[in-house]
């Protein structure tokens, strides 16, 4: 049986504008900055301005963008990372449902702490090798601020002691 | 139309396709499985094989030079303001060898000799000094010389894990049990080192793990009180909980339980000072007989467990190790800094990875904090001294221990809370408000002892 000539005519047209609607939705969030390692991409999102600054004033700012610390050191795993946090990132940002002040989730906390010690393995080797059944050290519980150094925090001065 | 049959250049380019990415994905799995198992590799040079029998800390440092380095410096003798000790020397005998010994608290504070009246601590009572010195000051202090002490003393003050072992034939727990009831003389042949590595670490893995029976014991029924059942803290802890649970291995009150002298963590009702004073009340346990009162008298030993457990950096999750032992960097590399000594005598190692201050601010925070402590510890100490005398007063006065007993009561209650903190060794610091509510407790049971004794003054008449 054929198909009406205007219902084929009719479906084109929408699904054109589905397309032309969703590149341009694309383009207008910055979408293909998501493929870059730019820290500028990751606070295309105002929310994120605090840790972008604080980054910019840490110890780890020359060394480490977003990516070298919040996605894993292997390509697949960098790919996926951001692809699920780009997705989770969306959502939450949409429907407004995150806690504020904005936490880390577990599972990024595990790949940021497996990162430290992708760089500084030889440093730490001594201590922190030997998991047990207790669970591994964590590095970011003594040093919270070498990412992006929040202000206001105990004993901090702006730009003060250490790093 | 017929349904054509797709090309066989068609077929072949998609098989291509997916055979290269299932070879991409084959590929990246195996080089993950590598780096796993390069991370799992051993960072240390085994020069030697260490086992679970190796008690001297000398063999496992020459694997760990730089942990055992630290380690031996534990026999300096530094003070700091309220803590710590100096070398005293002293000229040796045949009954004491050692040629430097700490100060004499009792020269220090005479009080203590009345404190502690027909008590072994008021016989000889010296100042702390390192770990390195255990063994031998145990071994000749005049405690364990004039009186008869049961080797369950020695649980805490040489590496046992492997003397326990042997004793038992291969058991801890009946060899913790067989030392317990020798003579000290007889068991401290069996020792040979102060606090080893093996007593913290698996000779294997370098994992912190707890082998001291009167722990193991003790957090269990504890651990039991807050209805955990059957604590075992070598597969439960966390890691962050071992690195002070290790240390709470020895730093603790404790009681020889019973005839067979069974070390004894008195932990059942919780660890707050009156917790352990209400299991005590209940298992009518008392140290001595006090000489000038007649009263059934406690001694606290050294509840510094029981005391950080109250304290704030306990309860943000800040370990013994953390401070005692901090992460330091020698070389290229991260240890655990093995010289188990004052925080305050290595502020920017201890303090000042969270504390973002001067050394000398956190410094004057910390004395601080000492000072008010031992201010009001002298003013708990007056009393429960004042206490006593007015007790042996009545008493040398012929009253009887029916008229004694409410007053007896209340010394025996405060001081036990006067030696908690008396005997904690960080002079309030580990937690401070704890301390001085301890010593609050103290000071009000002492004067209601002195109110027990005496009538109230009749209002006069006008």
């Amino acid at each position: 049986m054929r198909v009406p000539l205007t219902l084929v005519a009719a479906a084109s047209t929408l699904l054109g504008m589905a397309a032309g609607l969703g590149a341009f939705t694309f383009v207008y969030a910055k979408g293909n900055s998501y493929l870059t390692n730019d820290p500028k991409a990751c606070a295309n999102c105002h929310v994120m301005t605090e840790q972008y600054e604080g980054w910019q004033k840490g110890s780890h700012h020359a060394v480490a963008t977003c990516n070298d610390c919040h996605t894993p050191h292997n390509f697949v795993g960098k790919y996926m990372t951001k692809a699920r946090n780009g997705f989770w990132h969306s959502y939450y940002f949409t429907t407004q449902t995150f806690h504020e002040p904005i936490r880390i989730g577990a599972a990024s906390l595990a790949i940021t702490e497996s990162t430290c010690r992708s760089c500084h393995s030889d440093m730490v080797e001594a201590i922190a090798s030997h998991p047990g059944p207790g669970g591994e050290a964590s590095c970011v519980r003594c040093h919270p601020s070498v990412g992006h150094r929040e202000f206001g925090a105990v004993g901090s001065v702006p730009g003060g002691v250490g790093h | 139309m017929t349904p054509t049959r797709p090309s066989a250049t068609r077929i072949a380019l998609i098989a291509a396709i997916a055979g290269g990415l299932a070879a991409i994905g084959a590929t990246f799995l195996l080089v993950n499985i590598f780096e796993r198992k390069q991370e799992a590799k051993n960072p240390f040079f085994r020069v030697v094989e260490l086992n679970d029998e190796t008690e001297d800390p000398s063999v496992w440092g020459k694997n760990f030079p730089l942990q055992y380095d630290a380690y031996l410096r534990t026999v300096d003798q530094v003070r700091t303001r309220f803590g710590g000790s100096e070398a005293l020397p002293q000229a040796p005998t045949e009954a004491d060898p050692r040629g430097q010994v700490a100060q004499s608290r009792l020269k220090e504070d005479p009080r203590l000799k009345t404190f502690w009246a027909g008590y072994a601590f008021s016989v000889d009572f010296r100042k702390k000094r390192g770990h390195a010195y255990m063994l031998e000051d145990q071994t000749f202090t005049q405690r364990v010389q004039q009186f008869k002490q049961p080797g369950t003393c020695l649980h805490c003050h040489g590496s046992v894990y492997v003397p326990y072992k042997k004793a038992g034939g291969g058991d801890l727990m009946k060899g913790f049990e067989i030392v317990n009831k020798m003579p000290y003389t007889e068991a401290r042949k069996l020792a040979t080192h102060p606090v080893s590595c093996i007593d913290c670490h698996d000779s294997q893995t370098m994992q912190l793990r707890v082998t001291r029976p009167g722990f193991l014991e003790g957090i269990k029924a504890l651990k039991a009180s807050q209805g955990v059942a059957d604590y075992d803290v070598n597969s439960m802890a966390t890691r962050q909980e071992m690195r002070s649970f290790v240390c709470g291995q020895c730093h603790v009150e404790y009681y020889f339980k019973g005839p067979e002298k069974r070390l004894t963590y008195p932990w059942h009702k919780g660890l707050k000072v009156e917790n352990i004073y209400d299991y005590y009340e209940e298992v009518g346990f008392t140290d001595w007989t006090h000489a000038k009162t007649g009263a059934p008298t406690l001694k606290a030993q050294h509840p510094e467990f029981e005391m950080w457990n109250q304290g704030v950096h306990a309860r943000s999750g800040v370990a013994c190790a953390d401070c005692h032992m901090p992460y330091t960097r020698v070389g290229a590399m991260k240890i655990s800094d093995h010289h188990v000594r004052s925080p305050l005598l290595n502020i920017n190692n201890s303090c000042q990875t969270c504390h973002r201050f001067s050394e000398a601010e956190i410094l004057a925070r910390a004395e601080n904090i000492q000072a008010k402590t031992v201010a009001l510890r002298n003013v708990a100490m007056d009393a429960v001294i004042a206490l006593i005398e007015d007790i042996e007063t009545q008493k040398k006065a012929g009253a009887t221990d029916a008229d004694l007993k409410a007053a007896w009561g209340h010394q025996r209650r405060a001081q036990f809370y006067v030696d908690f903190v008396e005997s904690e060794n960080s002079n309030g610091f580990h937690a401070p408000q704890e301390a001085t509510r301890i010593l609050g407790e103290a000071i009000d049971s002492a004067r209601k002892g002195q109110l027990a004794l005496r009538p109230l003054p009749k209002v006069a008449r006008k």
